[in-house]
């Protein structure tokens, strides 16, 4: 009797092929697989290189700060960490005495950050919330003074390098030209990405979220919310040391940097900024990331000053960062009533502009004044060119922002409450249409979340 | 025994000055539950406006104002920024100060450029508060200020005199720690607004049910941390270095204080300030290694090893965080905490 029942409770769930989300991945990995054909130059390939670094550290870092809640000053110990015992796997490989093809050398990179995870996981992870921020931070501290005190292993100041090439050619394959190792990073990324997204949908990675939300309710049906911090933490690490192991074969070089605080804090930055409350946010996180580190700081000196401006705007009014600024947006298309925000967007973006425009003014004459006097008291600028010694400069600059400052003001309080108004109606034909809504989807879910604190 | 007394002094008045800081960060966090990140860069900003009202107008004036200018700061961030962020949770009060301090940095390295600036002492406060002289044969001797020269050198060969001097802005950071300390727990006990903070810290609406304001009463609170964080920055600015990397040395060490002490516990912050300020002192004064108390203990290694060879004065910047550690293991509360976390 029980034997003829089970089937029919599992048939419904009979297998759906789900094309939505084979075509995500399909294109995820075609984009990997086509984008050094769009930018083929040296520098094109070196930069989605580390992209493809970034996006597996993100990520990594994620499955801490937004699926976990756990906020890491700490997190380029694990990478970091997992780059020095993979260039000294490359040595090994180098000299014989490990026996394993090139190729794998991120995953030995996994298998450290794992290792170290497990080591000083255990102590981070008796905590939450604010003491383990703390607790992060202290370690992050102790593993980079650490790095310097170790010259056996960590090489002191300058650091140990390898040589990707040593491994014998496999099909062709020496990992000698960029475009090769790209192409390893790239099946690294997409593997490392799909199994990350697998974790997000296992018991465990379900638990994590849960320990986020309520961590007393988690208790109180009986699990223990330091195993599963302390689990997902292990996993986090294995990712991390893979985006450590791929950066050692990316740049052949680990130096005390890499453990570093500032490296951490920039996991940290643009995993926000990129937006922790949906899976794919680390992605444009990582992305923004090397574009960031490699363009804007060719741009301007004071990048770091807009950086930090920007990351302060978005915690008070985007805390979903831009994933949920998309996913916001997409969801308001759904409804069909995107439209009438067009005009508001324009508007926005140019009052905005304006503002910028004559902020970085200001931040570019006084910057000029402070670090470049030598050079003349003139600054190009937006194709005009400033005098840190004339008044007109100083005051132009200061009256545009400041206009811009108003027309942006008065801008957004009206945007504001339009879209106030387009999610009321949305609320409306929800309420409508379903009077019983079942549990909505994640995605759907999360975007209302964000909503409520958006502009 | 001069060496002793003196490293103990020195270790004192860092670990108070780490206390001008600690409490400051532990009224916030037990009150509001926001660890503010940007603490030292407060304490990096009070140094560094003293040293520009100090150009024009000496220093103790700039002793007085930065730390009222660095309070106004405080307050107007929590009223612009961090309020604002309240209503998502902790992790995004948590960012924004990250954030802060980002900026913060960047706008010092803005104003005042990249490298350390000359703040000196005001005349009073240069050279030695005291000298202790040791001599082998009158013994310990207290001299006040600096000890003249002919008392530290010994005419006899075999007479061995040590002079130790004590730096008078040392004492100076002593007092003004202590006063500090006195001040606050006054505020904080004697008077109509330390009651309404301290009933704040564990019944919020009540106190607001009794009328009074409770988010005011928070940007005071967090004002009045930034301006501690800026007396100390002023003082430790004149008695360290005042550079762009002050807010990061002392930083870390601060949040190590809180775990250590107890989060939200003044009392133990205290006691960990002290703590961790001497044992840093007099790790860094002490030149032992491994392979040297191998040596001394009979054994020879031939082993050359650089874990042996680190002597106690390379590892004292990471003792606090060791200590940290071991804390976390045997006694997660913190020294003299009550609250799990």
């Amino acid at each position: 009797m029980v034997a003829s029942v089970a089937p029919a409770v599992i048939a419904p769930r009979a297998r759906v092929v789900p094309t939505g989300r084979l075509a995500v991945w399909g294109g995820f990995a075609l984009v990997l697989a086509v984008a050094p054909l769009i930018f083929p130059s040296g520098l094109g390939v070196s930069m989605l290189s580390q992209v493809g670094i970034a996006i597996v550290a993100c990520l990594s870092y994620n499955m801490l700060l937004g699926q976990g809640g756990m906020l890491s000053f700490g997190h380029a110990v694990y990478t970091g960490l997992g780059t020095f015992v993979a260039v000294h796997a490359l040595l090994g490989i180098g000299d014989g005495s490990v026996p394993i093809p090139v190729s794998l050398v991120p995953f030995v990179g996994g298998v450290a950050g794992m290792f170290f995870a497990v080591l000083l996981g255990y102590v981070t992870t008796k905590k939450a919330g604010t003491p383990f921020a703390m607790i992060t931070l202290g370690l992050g501290e102790l593993v980079t003074a650490m790095s310097l005190m170790i010259p056996e292993f960590f090489g002191g100041e300058g650091g140990i390098s390898a040589n990707r090439t040593v491994g014998k050619p496999f099909m062709g394959i020496t990992f000698g030209p960029q475009i090769q190792v790209y192409y390893l990073l790239a099946i690294y990324t997409l593997a490392c990405t799909a199994a990350m997204y697998a974790f997000t949908r296992t018991p465990l990675g379900r638990m994590l979220n849960a320990v986020r939300d309520n961590p007393e309710r988690v208790e109180f049906i009986g699990y223990s919310t330091q195993r599963v911090r302390y689990l997902s933490f292990i996993i986090a690490g294995f990712f991390a040391g893979v985006a450590g192991g791929m950066y050692a074969l990316n740049f052949e070089i680990a130096t005390a940097e890499v453990v570093g605080a500032g490296r951490s804090g920039a996991y940290l930055f643009f995993t926000f900024l990129g937006g922790a409350t949906f899976f794919f946010g680390p992605i444009i996180g990582g992305i923004l990331m090397i574009l960031g580190f490699a363009l804007f700081s060719e741009l301007t000196k004071a990048w770091q000053l807009y950086l930090g401006l920007i990351f302060m705007f978005m915690v008070m009014y985007a805390p979903g960062g831009i994933a949920s600024l998309i996913m916001m947006n997409v969801r308001i298309a759904r409804y069909k009533k995107l439209h009438r925000l067009w005009g508001w967007y324009a508007m926005l973006t140019a009052t905005a502009l304006l503002m910028l425009a004559g902020l970085a003014g200001l931040i570019e004459l006084v910057y000029h004044l402070q670090l470049a006097e030598t050079t003349g008291s003139t600054v190009r600028y937006l194709g005009m060119t400033l005098d840190t010694h004339s008044a007109a400069s100083w005051l132009g600059a200061l009256v545009v922002a400041a206009l811009g400052f108003a027309a942006f003001e008065f801008v957004r309080r009206r945007f504001a409450l339009e879209w106030g108004r387009i999610q009321g109606e949305i609320e409306a034909t929800m309420a409508f249409k379903e009077p019983n809504s079942p549990v909505p989807e994640g995605g759907e879910a999360a975007a209302r979340e964000a909503t409520r604190g958006a502009p | 025994m001069e060496f002793f007394t003196i490293s103990m002094l020195n270790g004192l008045s860092y670990g108070l000055l780490l206390f001008m800081l600690s409490s400051g960060l532990t009224l916030i966090f037990s009150m509001m539950g926001v660890l503010n990140f940007a603490h030292a860069s407060f304490y990096m900003i009070g140094a560094y406006i003293a040293y520009s009202i100090a150009k024009v107008t000496g220093f103790w004036p700039g002793l007085v104002i930065a730390p009222i200018v660095v309070g106004a700061i405080g307050a107007i961030f929590e009223r612009l920024c961090l309020r604002r962020v309240h209503k998502f949770g902790h992790v995004p009060e948590l960012l924004i100060t990250f954030g802060l301090s980002f900026v913060i940095i960047e706008l010092v390295l803005l104003i005042w450029g990249r490298t350390a600036v000359e703040f000196p002492p005001p005349e009073v406060l240069r050279g030695p508060a005291f000298t202790l002289i040791n001599s082998s044969v009158t013994g310990l001797q207290l001299v006040a200020g600096a000890a003249p020269a002919a008392m530290c050198t010994a005419a006899d060969a075999a007479v061995r005199v040590v002079c130790s001097p004590f730096p008078a802005t040392r004492g100076f950071m002593m007092l003004v720690a202590l006063a500090m300390l006195v001040a606050l727990w006054l505020l904080l006990t004697r008077t109509r607004v330390g009651l309404v903070i301290q009933s704040a810290l564990t019944h919020p609406e009540m106190v607001e049910s009794l009328g009074h304001n409770v988010p005011r009463v928070f940007m005071l609170v967090f004002g009045a941390g930034a301006a501690l964080a800026g007396l100390a920055g002023v003082i430790g600015g004149t008695t360290f270095v005042t550079e762009p990397a002050m807010a990061a040395t002392v930083g870390s060490v601060i949040f190590v204080v809180v775990v250590v002490g107890g989060m939200g516990s003044l009392a133990g912050a205290f006691v960990a300030s002290l703590l961790i300020g001497i044992l840093q002192t007099f790790a860094v004064a002490l030149d032992y290694s491994l392979a040297s108390v191998f040596r001394s203990a009979g054994i020879s290694l031939t082993s050359d090893n650089s874990l042996l060879k680190l002597t106690i004065s390379q590892v004292a910047p990471i003792l606090p965080y060791l200590l940290l550690v071991l804390i976390l293991i045997f006694r997660p509360k913190g020294l003299l905490g009550t609250r799990e976390g």
